[in-house]
């Protein structure tokens, strides 16, 4: 990909992420928004487009959400789209901004992500039996958490990794998400706790599993000219990657995702990083469950196939070591609002690479940072890497 | 050079029905991407760095309906993302990509299998605020019907205007053989028809129809090489007014008047009534097709216009000469594609018994349908 015009991220916004919030998701929209516009120091006024994401309109059960979230997000009155990807759209939301700037059809173009998955009851877990395919799947009455243990049994098997490497990842987010003021379950547990957790499709355990939740994010891009005015020191959209796999999940092998590697090389070939293991300082790889983070660093090749839990143990991946990840939390911490979640690792980008993350701020001065997404059926990946000069 | 930097290079539709019991969606869109494949001469497994669909979940019947898009695109493994809008969205994205760099030749798909879809109704009734705008038991189109009152009471257009439009649509389609909804109506069978909304009535409102479309775009360079005749991409914008049906400028389609100011300002249109050779616009419901004229500048009057018969295949400035969505059916989010599908035979000069005399540029307008108030205008030139 041929990169044609440079673009800045100039600011960022985050609600609380909690379980089930008062505010109507326009509402929540309109406060991520808000703070990712005052963050930039600039008003709704100066923005040309508006893109949002959100994740199945089943929670809402409003039919076309992005339409009935446009005012809330800022789009009154404004080029407005909606990209929809699975899980993945948190991270593809400031990617289809990226494009919007890149082409030169905006200057400024704010991207927010949404998500109130209370609404539905008993329980979010019900908007997901309409993800599966409405032929082959659904009459078995399959849920996302047997899925999910599929892959994860698959990749233990593949690389003869226990379950207890697995939880490393548990507690070292839920400990990363203490310093996140949004976070919804951030925690001091063990990696006994995790393993003593009831299971709920086995291997996988309560403690394995992000929380379904509410919340809102916003990131604001721009053109190069525009944030030159902003600030001295912008930080740049080094790369984007997306990659979709066929919807028939049951007919590859689950241990790797080929999508991921795909979507990364993406983004990697637009960034110029030939070698992302040493080239990459910091990464928000996605994390709903804790062995996806280990299967995302595999997939986007920060680690090789299967050693991924090895670097979990030698505490390389911990906010103090040489490859942090997700020192924000990540969604095991900070919560799982899905569209909202992949954004959130963006902001973190954004707050790491400024220097205003506070506590959770990496030991290590940090240049390059990566956030991933991952969602559809198992098989969608988004890419997004940042960087400060 | 501005005006020439993204062209249509393929174009494929699958039929176009009010029902398609023998092929699913998936099965559809197959057919019009082998179609828009081979038209475009391109390698699919190599030439296409990025694939766009443009769906809605409730209309899809599944959720997260981006899972079931690639395989029929033989888009496994490759860029692919979902819009959730109109099909003419979809080319702003695809128009985006190539200006952007992210790839030369980008593919655009956009589907309805509405005859799948047994509560269209309650989808439609689902689209309104749950707590300020959903009124149960009220046709979900009660909107529609104040907006017709509304707009007749400020354009001055007439509802016999109305049924002009789809008296002309009706005629239009009879002459294109991918039309499922030609027929030779007189004002009195529209003005006759049931009433579904008062002043809306059944003849007003287009029909389902089924179908699938895909096309190929490609950059200046490539498309050269690839088409002997590209149709550019010479302008595109979208706009969304408010969401909330009390804050609605009923009549008055701030969406296309927007996108149509932005789009004409990038194709350098200064006189849209002289620029273009016909025009494909929005007619989801008979009055939309006037209310869009006047919003994007093609007539002051367009009942008048209409009526007058300026608008038909041999007048000043065809409007709808494919029948529009109530000669050809209503497509869900396909609509804005397949009336740019339309658009793109009439600029070859393939358009069959429909052909224009003279086809060189046009303008093509969408609207997402009720509640809401969001729209896209492209601007398409041989």
């Amino acid at each position: 990909m041929a990169e044609k015009r440079k673009v800045c991220v100039i600011g960022a916004g985050l609600t609380l992420f909690r379980r089930r919030l008062l505010e109507t998701g326009k509402e929540l929209s309109f406060e991520a928004a808000r703070m990712a516009l005052d963050s930039a120091g600039i008003s709704r006024k100066e923005v040309d487009s508006v893109v949002l994401g959100s994740a199945p309109d089943a929670f809402d059960g409003v039919h076309m959400k992005g339409e009935y979230l446009s005012d809330g997000a800022g789009a009154y009155r404004r080029q407005y789209s909606r990209v929809f990807v699975g899980g993945a759209t948190g991270v593809f939301t400031p990617v289809s901004a990226w494009w919007h700037v890149a082409s030169g059809l905006s200057d400024v173009c704010l991207a927010v992500a949404e998500e109130k998955m209370s609404p539905l009851q008993p329980h979010p877990q019900y908007a997901f039996w309409s993800i599966f395919d409405h032929d082959y799947e659904r009459p078995l009455g399959t849920t996302l958490l047997w899925i999910f243990a599929l892959e994860m049994r698959r990749y233990m098997h593949a690389h003869g990794i226990k379950e207890e490497e697995i939880a490393q990842v548990a507690v070292k987010n839920k400990k990363n998400a203490l310093d996140h003021p949004c976070a919804q379950l951030a925690a001091n547990i063990t990696v006994e706790d995790v393993m003593k957790s009831e299971p709920m499709v086995w291997p996988v355990k309560r403690l394995d599993v992000s929380p379904p939740s509410d919340g809102a994010a916003a990131v604001i891009l721009c053109s190069e000219e525009f944030a030159k005015k902003m600030t001295k020191d912008p930080v740049y959209v080094a790369g984007c990657g997306w990659n979709i796999d066929s919807m028939y999940w049951t007919d590859r092998d689950l241990y790797y995702p080929q999508y991921l590697e795909n979507a990364g090389n993406m983004a990697y070939k637009m960034a110029g990083i030939k070698n992302p293991r040493t080239e990459i300082d910091f990464a928000e790889v996605y994390d709903p469950f804790d062995y996806k983070e280990l299967h995302h660093m595999e997939g986007l090749q920060l680690a090789k196939k299967g050693e991924a839990p090895k670097m979990t143990t030698a505490g390389i991946t911990q906010r103090s070591g040489e490859l942090p990840i997700n020192p924000s939390g990540g969604l095991l911490g900070v919560g799982n609002p899905i569209a909202a979640a992949g954004m959130m690792k963006v902001c973190e980008l954004y707050f790491q690479l400024t220097n205003q993350a506070g506590r959770r701020q990496v030991k290590k001065e940090v240049h390059t940072g990566l956030a991933q997404a991952w969602g559809d059926l198992m098989q969608y990946s988004s890419v997004f890497i940042m960087k400060r000069r | 050079m501005p005006g020439r930097d993204v062209a249509i290079v393929g174009i494929g539709a699958s039929k176009f029905d009010s029902t398609t019991i023998a092929q699913s969606y998936k099965e559809l869109t197959f057919d019009a991407a082998r179609k828009a494949y081979a038209d475009s001469g391109i390698d699919v497994r190599d030439d296409v760095g990025s694939f766009i669909c443009c769906a809605e979940d409730f209309w899809e019947g599944n959720s997260i309906s981006d899972e079931y898009a690639p395989d029929q695109l033989g888009a496994k493994l490759r860029p692919l993302f979902t819009v959730s809008g109109d099909g003419l969205l979809g080319l702003a994205h695809a128009y985006m990509h190539i200006m952007a760099g992210v790839s030369d030749i980008v593919v655009v798909e956009a589907h309805s299998k509405l005859s799948d879809v047994e509560s269209k109704d309650l989808v439609e009734e689902l689209g309104y605020d749950p707590t300020f705008a959903r009124i149960p038991g009220v046709d979900s189109k009660y909107l529609a019907g104040l907006e017709m009152r509304r707009y007749l009471e400020e354009s001055g257009s007439s509802i016999e205007d109305c049924a002009a439009v789809v008296v002309k649509n009706s005629a239009n389609a009879l002459k294109n053989p991918l039309a499922s909804y030609g027929g030779e109506l007189s004002l009195e069978d529209v003005l006759e028809s049931e009433e579904i909304a008062s002043p809306l009535k059944k003849l007003d409102v287009s029909r389902p129809s089924d179908g699938s479309v895909v096309m190929v775009l490609a950059s200046a360079t490539r498309a050269k090489r690839l088409a002997d005749t590209p149709i550019w991409i010479s302008g595109i914008s979208w706009f969304s007014d408010t969401p909330n049906v009390e804050e609605m400028d009923l009549g008055q389609a701030v969406y296309a008047l927007n996108s149509s100011k932005k789009a004409f300002q990038m194709a350098r249109i200064t006189k849209p009534t002289e620029q273009f050779d016909f025009a494909e616009v929005d007619d989801t419901y008979s009055f939309k097709e006037l209310e869009h004229i006047e919003a994007i500048g093609l007539a002051k009057r367009a009942g008048k216009f209409v009526s007058s018969g300026k608008a038909d295949l041999d007048g000043v400035l065809p409007v709808n000469p494919s029948g529009g969505s109530i000669g050809m059916g209503y497509f869900v989010e396909a609509s804005g594609l397949v009336r740019a599908y339309e658009s793109v035979l009439q600029l070859r000069g393939d358009a069959g018994p429909s052909q224009l005399a003279k086809a060189s540029k046009c303008v093509v307008q969408s609207w997402r349908g009720i509640p809401t108030q969001s729209g896209v205008t492209a601007v398409l030139q041989k």
